[in-house]
């Protein structure tokens, strides 16, 4: 809400109390946590990693940028409005907000001066191996003690004021100016993205306009540009009253069929240039990225529509991956049937459905935190089943199987990454559409039945075994073929490459991007993975990364990024039941005082 | 002819709580049958002994001259015995069209590679599904049609909840609806309309109704035959007028004589 309409509302009634003055204390309560935040950020190395990264030359090195970045977040936690409640105005951001934010920022400027004073009196290089002299003096900027601890605060201040001040700006402003800050941010940070995609649309020279070099940070006239450029953008679509969605929703059956397949044509050809356009490195890193989308959609099947929290998921990849390892390598430790990878992919989905099934069987009568439990066990049996002395004549035990041919399809052979990109995307196109089929039929209506409530789905007809088996088959057949073409692509298996973080991750991906939807899983698999591949400085602390992102992502969108409807639905469902119940009652009710009482919902 | 379902000796305990206690009734094919009783009586328990939600401890429980203790809800849903729940359990987040249309699992076959193909006969069995899952919806006029089909079961009103329960239940084409506290919760206006929508289920659709009631209006104006169970066993059995005038009946929801005394 503006300003302007905010003071008229306050003004007009006047039987609203005033809006609750913003806590101050809270404030510095934040603040406090924010100096804990603040200091761990170059305890643990991150000034130190990122401090050669210039973002805008001559100067703004990433190390401390994205220190002082914690005290402008904190200062904008500090200085959100409080919620409008009944019978009280809303508050009127200004001064104080700003205030609040400066507090919080002080405080967790400070934050850092006392760990240039722990530095300075003891050696804590025992503890964090980071808390280095130059160090000290990246954080001081040279100065002394005394004057480093005061910059600090300011700075601090500084930061955390503007954060609070973001509060103060309409919404269409800011939601147009953080957008495009972080798009400096970004494009400074993928400077060899966007180096390689500037070259390979044939656009070179923009290269050359906005970076002082290929592969070096932006100008300062190329900052100023981009920023001009995304601004311009998120201010034009900020503008626009309907969004693209509902204008979809809007048009007749024909015309949406008429649009989506016009997408997807849209789609299948950005894939087809991608390769080319990317280059060689980044398409090693959208083959990646590509390989956990698959088993994604698969773990989207057993969770996001079963409703089946599988923390082993990894074993179906391992089962796909040394299933066609042994079918193919000449390395193969005692049978070597050296099969080509479509001859092998058969066998591996029979591997994966027995497998699938395997799992499936002891765990059918088994609810929630009792499945995850035991499907966690099932993912390291597998991983220490395929590392053990006892099987490593099969599977090769820790020195894993190597020399897997690359695949060849008739007199078509994929080698490069760029290569491979095509047959990951032909079984991620293939995943997406299976998903959507079932989705659309008795069995995807069975699933979900399942995942809402499993007893009365079995009251209303629904098989849970054959349910649950079948979405347990589905996943496994989809991570296996993302194992099968892990290990074409790299050419050998390892047991280590399974371990169970790779589960974890797979849940992350669909958590974060959206359970239950395949543009949202698709997101998801692109930001988790293939952005720890592109920002290396950030890869060292990937895992810190997707903790805290996990973390931001539950509290404030625990839907994920592109949801599912029903997703959203679930997880806002009060307010939907509200908001629906006034569309359908609003105005009956108001004519008509006779439907309301129908609606005690 | 032997009765649709014929319930014998029918026992379950929950550790030292006997809620059915050897419980033996009938229900005729087309019959409407109410089982009224105090609350805790076991009449839900009994429900779910019936729809395999839980197996009894001994008893016989026979469907269409067929033994289905021991069967899963879902098996026995099939033969053709379904139900409704006391406390609404739809599935929220499923629209309303889709919550009607699980309803015709078990009256539907495609595999899931006809799926993946889109077989014609997928599409069929697809389009034929939708059409009676909104034909269903339209037994109840036009308050569950039109734009409600597509919105999420949980932003119905509490009475087209219900509704949609019944409509769940009812596309499964079973022969026999056991139908738990159906007007609970509902206006005098709601009710009357359940009563008569009950009525209609037999005369329109050929269901065997079997009903748990706790407002006696309903209970008289659509049983053809009322249970009274009381402590999980049948204390009395007959017409609506028979049974309200049941000393014994009278007692179990008032209380005796004495006890009313003490109270009044």
């Amino acid at each position: 809400m503006t300003q302007a309409t905010n003071s008229r509302t306050a003004t007009a009634d006047t039987a609203l109390h005033p809006a609750p003055p913003l806590d101050m204390r809270a404030a510095a309560r934040l603040g406090l946590a924010g100096a804990l935040v603040t200091a761990l950020v170059p305890s643990i190395g991150m000034v130190e990693t990122f401090q050669s990264r210039i973002i805008i030359e001559p100067f703004l090195p990433l190390g401390l940028l994205f220190m002082y970045l914690m005290p402008f977040a904190f200062g904008w936690m500090a200085a959100r409005p409080p919620i409008k409640r009944e019978g009280y105005a809303a508050s009127v951001p200004g001064a104080r907000n700003m205030a609040a934010g400066a507090i919080a920022g002080v405080l967790a400027g400070l934050g850092v001066g006392v760990l240039m004073a722990l530095i300075t009196a003891f050696d804590l290089r025992g503890i964090f191996i980071q808390l280095s002299p130059q160090l000290l003096e990246t954080l001081s900027f040279g100065l002394p003690l005394g004057s480093a601890v005061l910059a600090t605060a300011a700075l601090g201040g500084l930061a955390g004021a503007l954060g609070g001040g973001i509060h103060l700006l309409p919404r269409r402003l800011r939601r147009s100016l953080l957008p495009a800050l972080m798009w400096v941010l970004l494009m400074s940070l993928l400077r060899d993205v966007a180096a390689q995609v500037f070259s390979g649309l044939r656009i070179p020279w923009l290269t050359t306009l906005i970076f002082t070099r290929r592969g070096g940070p932006l100008t300062v006239a190329g900052a100023v540009g981009v920023f001009v450029v995304f601004f311009a953008l998120y201010w034009w679509i900020g503008g626009r009253q309907v969004t693209i969605r509902s204008r979809f929703d809007a048009l007749p059956r024909p015309r949406q069929i008429g649009w989506s397949v016009a997408a997807m044509v849209a789609i299948l050809a950005i894939l087809a240039v991608a390769p080319a356009v990317f280059g060689p490195f980044l398409s090693q890193v959208l083959d990646n990225a590509g390989i956990f989308l698959l088993m994604a959609l698969g773990l989207n099947i057993v969770l996001g529509y079963a409703g089946l929290l599988d923390l082993g998921y990894v074993a179906f990849f391992a089962v796909g991956a040394y299933t066609s390892a042994i079918l193919t390598s000449p390395l193969s430790p005692t049978w070597a049937p050296q099969l080509s990878f479509l001859g092998a992919l058969p066998f591996v989905m029979i591997a994966a459905v027995v497998a699938g099934a395997m799992v499936a069987t002891p765990v059918i009568r088994m609810r929630g935190d009792y499945l995850a439990i035991v499907t966690l066990g099932f993912g390291e049996i597998a991983r220490i089943l395929l590392n053990s002395e006892w099987l490593a004549p099969y599977f090769g035990g820790a020195q894993g199987i190597t020399n897997i041919p690359n695949l060849t399809i008739g007199p078509l052979s994929f080698s490069s990454p760029q290569d491979y990109f095509y047959p990951i995307f032909a079984f991620v196109l293939l995943a997406a559409y299976i998903t959507y089929s079932l989705e659309r039929s008795r069995w995807g209506r069975a699933w979900m039945a399942m995942r809402e409530d499993e007893s009365v789905a079995e009251a209303m007809g629904v098989n849970i075994v054959t349910a649950k088996l079948s979405a347990f088959v589905v996943g496994a057949i989809l991570a296996s073929f993302g194992g099968a073409l892990f290990g074409a692509q790299i050419g050998s298996v390892f047991p280590h490459s399974f371990d169970i973080i790779v589960s974890i991750t797979v849940l992350v991906i669909i958590i974060v991007g959206g359970m239950g939807n395949v543009p949202g899983v698709a997101l998801g698999a692109l930001i988790l993975i293939g952005l720890p591949n592109l920002l290396r400085e950030f890869s060292e602390f990937q895992f810190l990364f997707y903790g805290v992102l996990l973390i931001i992502m539950m509290l404030n969108r625990p839907e994920g990024f592109l949801p599912s409807r029903q997703r959203a639905r679930e997880l806002h469902q009060d307010e939907a039941g509200q908001d629906a119940w006034l569309e359908i009652y609003g105005d009956e009710a108001a004519a008509s005082p006779e439907t309301a009482p129908e609606g005690n919902a | 002819m032997a009765p649709l379902l014929e319930i014998r000796d029918l026992t379950k305990s929950f550790g030292g709580l006997t809620a059915i206690n050897g419980l033996t009734m009938h229900v005729d094919q087309g019959e409407i049958v109410s089982v009224i009783g105090p609350n805790g009586a076991g009449k839900t328990t009994f429900f779910n002994l019936i729809t395999g939600m839980e197996t009894p401890d001994s008893g016989d429980i026979m469907f269409a001259d067929q033994p289905i203790v021991g069967l899963r809800p879902n098996q026995i849903l099939e033969l053709g015995v379904a139900r409704t729940f006391q406390n609404v359990r739809l599935f929220p987040n499923m629209t309303v069209l889709e919550n009607v249309m699980v309803g015709r699992h078990t009256r539907t076959r495609s595999g899931m590679l006809s799926a993946i193909f889109r077989t014609r006969a997928f599409r069929r069995e697809e389009v034929e599904t939708e059409r009676l899952a909104e034909d269903t919806l339209s037994f109840f006029g036009t308050r569950l049609a039109g734009y409600r089909l597509d919105q999420p079961a949980m932003a119905l009103s509490y009475a087209n909840r219900r509704r949609l329960e019944i409509a769940r239940a009812m596309a499964s084409e079973p022969t026999l609806l056991l139908l738990d506290e159906p007007t609970a919760g509902m206006n005098p206006r709601e009710t009357v309309e359940i009563t008569e929508l009950i009525g209609r289920m037999r005369e329109e659709r050929n269901f065997t109704v079997l009903l748990i009631e706790h407002d006696m209006r309903v209970v008289k104006g659509v049983s053809d035959r009322v249970v009274v169970v009381d402590h999980g066993s049948k204390l009395a059995e007959g017409s609506y007028e028979e049974v309200a005038t049941n000393q014994q009946v009278i007692e179990a929801y008032l209380g005796t004589d004495t006890e009313r005394r003490r109270i009044g």
